[in-house]
């Protein structure tokens, strides 16, 4: 009885634990470096060396920021609604890190490969608001709640165009794992047939996680520093870290849904010797420098553009390739 | 089996006492916080019942779309909350009515359905050979078809029909034509002109 016990309920929870634990360790490290690279690149793009003094090529930079930041006071204004103040960023953090629960960096290496993986990610991509939200009303100050608002209004409108791009992925799959998703891409990838709608995500994604240039909510020009503009020491700090991680889950979603996952380009020799997650990993930062290069390259957005882009071009091409690629199939018989 | 039990306590608490705080915080943003707790804990529920899809679904649409509005909305109300608690008790027994009615017919609904219809067993979460996502596709797409598309024409007229109803037009529209704008060229934009020293234009 005592053994069964442990075999059915404490040996599994703890499995899963460790997993968790080990995903969340190899994430929370990587972000450091993809903080770098965003700061490297944007830095070699405009002729400048970016972080150079702390470790080999500045590698440790970002680490030394994370320090700064945590031993600094934390400042609540006296006007704020600490509750809500304070839980704001851990909700943006949290939500970008339980994406990872169902992300298949190899076949089989989810730490929940459930059936409506996809589903999944869609719900917590689109939760993420929330943090932004609370946090720029909790601070009672005019500047952060301005970026709340732009940014609720610009992450409903992007889902929009984000979930009909997914239904056009699903309708080629006939499925919502995401293994049999990344499976489905073994004669070609999504990105191949399905450019447009690549284009469309990307784009998209970058509107999803406040990145340039529909970095609206934190327009430093007019907003000061957006709903972050209260924040201070730890609290920012964990707000920074969710919306990184949200980018990077970004990353790992147009991996997995148009550019193969882990499979290899082409499955010949020296390309299948190299093993999956290797793949993913370099897929994700493909997919990362396009989102850094972005940044450097094209001039924010005003906000009606920004809608009009959603609501007048995403929405109805989206639509309209959501019943070409449905006709197309049922037409051909592809239909799963 | 007890872990499962467990869980369903744990959400249907969780459920219970934030769907109670929402109706008796007194900050109408905390009100809207504890809905999203509410419908977290009861797509918590479906997934115990195996219905994955519908859970997600529920997540999705309500607290990733329709609670942001309602957020969105109630941030930007300036509520003096002594004044709104003032008609508390003039409302107080039409609201209790209308909760007994309710109640009622609740009751009712239930007594008549576990007597009189032979309703056989109960239908499951997760039909033999299928993801419940196909099933509920099967039902909406397939069974009913035309009551699925009547849905969605009365919701267009519902939705049209707001827009009609608050819709005041502008006055002064400056409204952004971009194909005229990038289709302007060099020689309707720009003019040389060759003006004489102290003359002006």
């Amino acid at each position: 009885m005592d053994n069964a016990f442990f075999d059915t309920y404490v040996w599994p929870a703890l499995i899963v634990t460790a997993h968790s634990l080990a995903i969340i360790l190899a994430l929370l490290v990587s972000l450091a470096f993809f903080m770098l690279a965003d700061r490297k690149i944007w830095a070699a793009a405009q002729l400048r060396k970016g972080p150079t003094m702390v470790g080999p090529f500045g590698l440790l930079q970002s680490f030394a920021d994370i320090l700064k930041y945590l031993l600094k006071e934390i400042i609540i204004p006296t006007t704020a609604n600490k509750p809500v103040f304070i839980l704001a960023p851990f909700v943006t953090m949290f939500l970008a890190l339980s994406g990872w629960a169902v992300i298949p960096v190899n076949e089989g290496w989810a730490v929940a490969d459930i059936n409506v993986g996809i589903l999944y990610i869609f719900a917590i991509s689109s939760l993420g608001v929330y943090g932004v939200i609370m946090g720029g009303w909790a601070s009672n100050s005019k500047y952060p709640f301005l970026g709340a608002l732009r940014s609720a209004a610009q992450m409903v409108s992007y889902e929009v165009s984000i979930g009909l791009v997914i239904i056009t992925v699903l309708l080629c799959v006939g499925s919502l794992n995401l293994t049999d998703i990344v499976l489905a891409q073994e004669t070609v990838w999504f990105a191949v047939p399905l450019f447009p709608m690549f284009v469309v995500f990307f784009i998209s994604a970058l509107a999803e996680t406040n990145r340039p240039p529909f970095d609206l909510p934190e327009d430093e020009s007019a907003l000061v520093a957006g709903f972050m503009t209260e924040y201070s020491s730890t609290l920012y700090v964990v707000f920074m870290i969710g919306e990184l991680a949200n980018i990077v889950l970004m990353c790992a979603m147009c991996t997995i849904l148009f550019l193969g996952g882990w499979l290899p380009p082409v499955d010949i020799a020296p390309f299948n010797w190299v093993p999956g997650p290797v793949w993913f990993i370099l897929k994700m930062g493909l997919m990362f420098f396009m989102f850094a290069m972005t940044k450097v390259i094209v001039p924010r957005y005003r906000y009606d553009q920004l809608m009009r882009l959603g609501w007048k071009v995403f929405l109805p091409f989206t639509l309209l390739w959501v019943v070409l690629t449905a006709g197309f199939l049922q037409y051909f018989g592809l239909a799963s | 089996m007890t872990l499962t039990s467990l869980a369903f306590y744990l959400f249907a608490t969780v459920a219970v006492a934030s769907s109670f705080m929402v109706i008796s915080s007194r900050n109408p943003v905390y009100s809207v916080l504890f809905l999203i707790l509410t419908f977290f804990n009861s797509a918590g529920l479906f997934v115990l019942l195996g219905a994955e899809f519908l859970a997600l679904i529920l997540v999705v649409v309500y607290v990733g779309a329709v609670a942001v509005l309602f957020l969105f909305v109630v941030m930007m109300l300036d509520i003096d909350f002594a004044e709104l608690s003032e008609g508390f008790l003039q409302y107080m027994p039409i609201g209790a009515t209308v909760g007994l009615i309710l109640l009622l017919e609740l009751l009712l609904v239930f007594g008549a359905s576990s007597t009189l219809v032979d309703a056989g067993p109960l239908p499951r979460a997760t039909p033999e050979g299928m993801t419940n996502a196909e099933a509920l596709g099967r039902v909406l797409y397939t069974d009913y078809i035309y009551y699925f598309q009547a849905a969605g024409a009365i919701l267009l007229v519902a939705m049209i029909g707001a827009i009609v109803l608050t819709l005041v037009p502008s006055t002064n529209p400056k409204k952004q034509n971009i194909a005229q704008q990038t289709a302007r060229t060099r020689d309707e934009a720009v003019e040389s002109v060759n003006i004489d020293p102290g003359q002006g234009l």
